[in-house]
């Protein structure tokens, strides 16, 4: 039974198939969404080729982030490069960097002539992919901001209200003591390390990461993540290690595994550990603002988002160029930003899904959901916190979290950490900038 | 003495020998020329633009300690991983060897872990040390013992060694085995008629005679460690914790294609490329002395 259908299946595909083909255009995107976020990317692009019957979007995984940058990067040295690939805000700088081989999408729509304006998109998610002239080259996709995730039945179980105040480091730091002593084996842990504990914390607390506003300004810019504020985090984090408050899992989101086990009480992750948290987790959970130190910096300013943005790619058929534009301008509708945002706790791309959201009831229903929107949002971002652009930026990690790794370990102070951090993430940043000339 | 045919003309030398130069041009010659040319570069990762920046990159490499420093982990991963994938190989063929019943079963059964690859070899040992869920480290957890190879660098080595060395011991027993085969017994038992027991015969007759063989795959297991073991480590460590698992081959792939920085990286492999033929020079040159054919 199941062999024949299947066997049904495959043959009406490969009878429909060429068929569909001859007749509309195809666009090529690729991404890096598996999972939920990966069945949800799914719909969009099913949603959008039944609603219209000139394109077809053919959507790919290419792995993750790294390898999707990877696939497109070689793909275009081949000549075989997608209409639109997804590239994480890391690679931005790489992107913007590439001028022959990017369409800026304030082009690709103003050619196709769909549905845009760029006003219409929330300043601090467009600001981290527009050029210093204000245009839109990326179109933002899925962004994110971190978040304390609460375990309130771990925190119950050992003793701890799970309504404390945990708005600030030190009141964090003050209950892990209460959770350890209840007989808590994992009080604290992350994911996305570098982005959280060093470029979200130093945007959030108005110090810079680098100078030249974290890259904005130009390339010759250098890290500045060895500063006092940052420092003294990374010394009270390496204290909590040590002790064994704080659990270090792994570079990625290794974490998010014991927190949806329920083995953690807290959590730093972006906002968009939603999707897997609310439909794994077998506790009450809540989400909170992401923790910031009393009286330092400006704290707490707004966090920066994390994610992926969508680029267009040089080198294909005007006609083709009109189907992506038709497609992204169906991504950024109100409607599909709404459900997006709903469903997976990445933020809204337009302030008007937001109100949509809002007018909906979601955020009443589920409370916290709003926390990242309004963490992002509630203050206008200074030159520290409106994002980075800087170039080799995914090896820059690879360095950052090598070097947390030894601080983790009890092996390096902090000071010691950081300032090698600089030292060899210059290193690369001359390179990038050498390339680039 | 050698017995050596000689061809009148040149043309069927060098059509016998063309399918074998035509595979090394295009498969090696080619690919390693572009490295080299590659490496005077500072190339955009779109290939759009470089840079000529000569030898550059070599400085610029020489002078990172942190590059140095992986010369040092590869040189201990490379070795660890020829003993651990020798030494158990050579002890389980010699066992084998003495088997009178069933031993095509116990052969056969040694010789599945080769046909895993290194990648997925790599998962299933994490799977089990896995920090959270591995059952191994469930087990170390009970006997006390905090088994965290994402922080301690030691414990990190200890596990991509292992992983790379296990498939490995399948194919190396494959060929002690075979050795073992063919060495005669007519020694063997002359020895044991003059009363050298099992472990002095194995250390004065059949060890020597496994000598070629022993050679061979001392070299070809140290070029196994240096190139081929990428997979285990990208799938168990990423390089990590700090730099401790970060070998040379899998900087050459995290330069490259993390950090999109092709001249580094195309520098990294002449490196390599350098170290490994000096490697197998010094081979040939001192080990093969004391091997007896």
């Amino acid at each position: 039974m199941k062999r024949s259908l299947l066997g049904g299946l495959a043959a009406s595909t490969a009878i429909l198939f060429p068929m569909i083909a001859s007749a509309q255009t195809e666009v090529q995107f690729w991404h890096a969404f598996t999972g939920r976020l990966g069945e949800l990317v799914k719909a969009q692009v099913e949603e959008f080729n039944a609603s219209q019957s000139d394109y077809v979007v053919v959507e790919s995984h290419k792995g993750n982030y790294s390898e999707t940058l990877n696939a497109g990067i070689a793909a275009f040295r081949a000549g075989e490069q997608p209409h639109i690939l997804m590239v994480f805000e890391v690679g931005t700088a790489t992107m913007m960097a590439a001028g022959g081989a990017i369409k800026p999408v304030h082009e690709v729509m103003a050619q196709s002539g769909a549905e845009f304006d760029p006003d219409a998109y929330i300043g601090a998610v467009k600001g981290y992919y527009t050029s210093t002239d204000g245009e839109m080259l990326s179109l933002p996709f899925n962004s994110s901001t971190p978040v304390l995730w609460v375990n309130r039945d771990a925190m119950q179980e050992a003793g701890v209200d799970p309504d404390t105040d945990l708005s600030t480091w030190q009141n964090v730091g003050a209950v892990l003591d209460q959770l350890k002593e209840g007989g808590e084996e994992c009080g604290l842990v992350t994911a996305w390390q570098s982005w959280i504990h060093l470029e979200n914390f130093s945007a959030y607390h108005d110090v810079p990461f680098a100078t030249q506003d974290n890259g904005f300004a130009g390339l010759d810019t250098e890290l500045a993540l060895n500063g006092p504020a940052q420092i003294a985090h990374l010394t009270a984090m390496g204290e909590w290690a040590q002790d064994g408050k704080f659990i270090y899992t792994g570079r990625r989101n290794e974490g998010g595994a014991n927190f949806r086990a329920g083995e953690c009480a807290l959590f730093t992750e972006s906002s968009a550990g939603y999707a897997g948290i609310s439909s794994e987790a077998e506790f009450e959970f809540d989400v909170r603002p992401l923790p910031y130190w009393e009286g330092v910096g400006n704290a707490p300013q707004n966090t920066i988002i994390g994610g992926a943005s969508l680029w267009v790619m040089e080198g294909h058929e005007d006609a083709e160029y009109k189907g992506v534009g038709e497609f992204l301008s169906f991504l950024s509708s109100s409607d599909v930003q709404a459900s997006w945002h709903q469903n997976t706790g990445y933020l809204p791309i337009t302030a008007e899904a937001g109100v949509a959201t809002r007018a909906a009831g979601f955020y009443e229903q589920n409370p916290g959901t709003d926390i990242a929107v309004i963490q992002m949002t509630a203050k206008e971002p200074t030159a520290n916190s409106k994002g980075l652009r800087l170039g080799s930026f995914d090896q820059i990690r690879g360095i950052i979290d090598e070097e947390l790794e030894g601080i983790w370990a009890g092996d390096k102070t902090a000071q010691e950490a950081m300032d090698s951090a600089k030292e060899r993430g210059d290193a690369l940043l001359r390179r990038f900038e050498a390339a680039n000339r | 003495m050698e017995k050596r045919v000689t061809f009148r003309g040149w043309w069927l030398p060098a059509l016998l020998i063309a399918p074998q130069v035509l595979i090394s041009a295009v498969f090696f010659f080619y690919p390693a020329g572009q490295a080299i040319w590659q490496s005077l570069f500072i190339p955009d990762p779109f290939g759009l633009s470089s840079q000529f920046v000569g030898l550059g990159n070599f400085e610029f490499l020489l002078s990172d300690k942190f590059y140095r420093a992986s010369f040092a982990t590869t040189a201990v991963f490379s070795i660890l991983v020829t003993l651990c994938s020798m030494i158990p190989a050579l002890f389980l063929a010699v066992i084998a060897d003495r088997l009178i019943k069933g031993s095509g079963v116990y052969r056969t059964l040694l010789i599945w872990p080769y046909a895993v690859a290194p990648a997925v070899a790599g998962v299933l040992w994490l799977f089990m040390f896995n920090t959270r869920v591995g059952v191994v480290s469930w087990y170390l957890g009970n006997l006390g013992y905090d088994w965290n190879h994402v922080l301690n660098g030691g414990e990190a080595m200890g596990l991509v060694v292992v992983a790379s060395a296990w498939g490995r011991i399948s194919y190396n027993f494959l060929f002690f085995f075979a050795a073992l085969q063919a060495v005669p017994k007519s020694v063997i038992e002359a020895a044991a008629i003059d009363g050298a027991r099992f472990w002095k015969r194995f250390w004065t007759i059949v060890l020597p005679l496994l000598s070629p063989t022993t050679f061979f795959l001392l070299v070809v297991n140290v070029v196994y460690s240096f190139f081929e073991t990428f997979g285990v480590i990208h799938t168990i460590t990423s390089g990590g914790p700090q730099q401790s698992t970060t070998i040379l081959v899998y900087k050459v792939f995290s330069d490259g294609f993390v950090g999109q920085d092709l001249g580094s990286s195309s520098a990294q492999s002449v490196i390599l490329l350098i170290v490994v033929g000096l490697l197998t020079v010094i081979q040939f040159k001192f080990v093969e002395k004391r091997v007896h054919y």
